[in-house]
């Protein structure tokens, strides 16, 4: 299995796409911004072929798409509210970039002659198997890049996320906080678009995150563990594609993820419920452990 | 996806309405789109004003992506594409529902929608792996995700104007428990409205529309027409009768102008469709801002006291 160099770059760009997405994942789920989520990883579709019928790199249209619609989603609503846009505005706007995605799509696919549809394709279901050697680096790269930021910013952020109110008086900057927060949220979605495509990548943000957020109410250890998910979601998802032929890899790795959610449920909801993960969201403890620090 | 039509028509639209119209009606392909479209858009209206009340887009949009592996999964075993459609936005409706039903409302917002976009994700999972198994390579993928106006017979639409007859009559029968449980869950359960049924039974009509509409609209743009209405409508009254007929009012508008669009231009009607949705609802918005009313649905207890609901 590692002899090819096709899963070699396969495991290299997939461990580090999970481990920004189970990262900045879990406080997504946290923020209860995973619509956002969504609405960036589709918004990734159309910067993907927005570049292919520009006819430059697609990753360049990645990552500038998902960015401006995340800095905009933050604007949006950071005027007048201080709170992100809420879901309908959310909504609206991806609506209209799927439109223009289509529109891309039309546009590229008059351009040339039969590869196109798999270009499309590709955007939407990810094509992790087909990644260079050089693509696969520089996908690690920049999922170090964004853990390693995630990581810089975790503990205001996780205090700006549990009581913003608190946080702003001890001097948090909440609001840039969710700015940068969301433009991350973009980057990571361009970044594992690459590897699950456009339509899935929510599955590696939201299925490993809600586990974790599910299994423990101390914020670092479920960190901790929505990317630990993440990435071993990640490499059993490869393996079992490798292992079964017909089985594309991203279904794998969204299949697993989701599986890892189902146990996280099944196993929380039988002692009292959701009461344990509700703690982290009321809990005084965590936010006086956080403002004492 | 493409009304491609320009070596039929060739001629561009010669701004007269009426001899537009004429061009417009001239093939049947053309007529039983626009009816579908008027259909589709007019029940859309009015389940997602509903939606877009309870802050349930997330819903919506997962509910509305479902049809994706509910329509490969059908042409994989060879069942007609519309079981599939309804089959899965079934079993998403009941899965989030029961999801939303275990927590308690506001503070578990982040795990219900977590169980959301899971749910979402492992179904298009499911679509992705459906259709590389029917076709090794992946072939139409694009009519199923971004829909197709062409080729809709008269059956067809006739079986979509009976689901929608019956989708609203459901709405109709339910309509004042829910727009109460909408507007104040709280109050309503202690008033005693089943608060819970409603919003499964809620989910699953919606689930019922979105596969209906998406049949038409493809999984990712019936979004649009559920969404964008409704809001733009919200936000130009607060009268519930009024929002709801301005809702309706504008889906049909906005599909009419997105067919048009595509027939007389080369471009995807999708396209069209999602860009006039958008500019209407901004329009609204500014227009809105313009004037200094305040906003009757930003906060949702403004509704009743104007109203009585």
């Amino acid at each position: 299995m590692f002899a090819h160099e096709f899963f070699r770059n396969a495991l290299l760009a997939g461990t580090f796409v999970a481990l920004a997405c189970g990262s900045v994942g879990y406080f997504v789920v946290v923020r209860a911004q995973v619509f956002a989520g969504d609405a960036l990883s589709h918004v990734a579709f159309t910067g993907a072929l927005a570049a292919a019928a520009a006819g430059i790199d697609a990753r360049v249209g990645l990552f500038a798409a998902t960015i401006a619609v995340a800095l905009a989603l933050g604007a949006i609503g950071g005027v007048r509210t201080r709170q992100p846009a809420d879901d309908v505005t959310i909504g609206i706007v991806f609506a209209w970039v799927l439109g223009l995605g289509v529109l891309f799509l039309a546009l590229f696919s008059s351009g040339s002659g039969a590869g196109d549809g798999l270009l499309g394709a590709r955007a939407l279901f990810g094509s992790i198997f087909g990644l260079s050697t050089a693509d696969a680096r520089l996908a690690a790269v920049i999922g170090v890049a964004i853990f390693a930021a995630i990581l810089a910013i975790a503990r205001p952020l996780l205090f700006a996320s549990v009581d913003p109110g608190v946080a702003a008086v001890r001097g948090v900057p909440v609001t840039i906080l969710g700015l940068v927060f969301l433009a991350l949220v973009g980057a990571t979605a361009a970044e594992a678009t690459q590897a699950v495509g456009a339509l899935l990548l929510l599955g590696l943000i939201a299925a490993p995150a809600g586990a974790a957020h599910r299994l423990t109410s101390d914020p670092y250890l479920a960190l901790a563990l929505s990317t630990g998910l993440a990435v071993l979601a990640m490499w059993l998802g490869l393996i079992l594609s490798y292992a079964i032929p017909s089985l594309p890899p991203s279904t794998a790795i969204i299949a697993t993820a989701t599986a890892c959610y189902l146990l996280a449920f099944l196993f929380s909801s039988r002692p009292r419920g959701g009461q344990r993960s509700a703690r982290l969201h009321s809990a005084p403890d965590t936010v006086h452990r956080l403002a004492q620090n | 996806m493409l009304i491609s039509t320009s070596a039929v028509v060739a001629a561009g639209p010669s701004l007269n309405p009426l001899s537009d119209l004429r061009q417009l009606t001239a093939y049947p392909f053309m007529v039983s789109a626009l009816e579908a479209g008027t259909i589709v858009a007019g029940m859309a209206a009015v389940i997602g004003w509903f939606m877009v009340l309870r802050r349930q887009t997330f819903a919506g949009h997962t509910l509305s992506v479902m049809s994706f592996p509910g329509a490969a999964g059908a042409l994989l075993i060879g069942l007609s594409a519309a079981a599939g459609y309804f089959l899965f936005t079934a079993i998403a409706a009941l899965i989030i529902g029961a999801a939303a039903g275990t927590q308690t409302r506001r503070r578990q917002h982040g795990q219900e929608a977590a169980i959301t976009g899971a749910v979402q994700a492992f179904g298009l999972a499911c679509g992705f792996l459906f259709l590389s198994l029917y076709q090794g390579v992946l072939g139409n993928y694009e009519s199923l995700l971004f829909g197709s106006f062409l080729g809709i017979t008269h059956g067809q639409v006739l079986a979509l104007a009976l689901v929608a007859a019956v989708a609203l009559a459901l709405l109709a029968i339910a309509g004042r428990p829910l727009l109460f449980a909408s507007l104040d869950e709280g109050v309503a359960q202690v008033r005693g409205v089943p608060t819970r049924t409603l919003s499964l039974g809620f989910l699953l009509l919606l689930g019922l529309a979105v596969a209906e509409t998406a049949q038409i609209t493809g999984a990712l743009l019936v979004f649009a027409l559920l969404v964008a209405p409704p809001a733009t409508a919200q936000v130009l009254t607060p009268r519930i009768g009024l929002s709801l007929a301005l809702s309706v009012l504008i889906g049909v508008l906005v599909t009419w102008v997105g067919l048009a669009l595509a027939y007389f231009y080369e471009y995807p009607v999708g396209f069209y469709i999602t860009t006039v949705a958008f500019v209407a609802y901004v329009l609204a918005r500014v227009a809105r801002a313009r004037g200094d009313n305040p906003s009757p649905f930003t906060s949702k207890r403004a509704l009743p006291a104007q109203e009585g609901a």
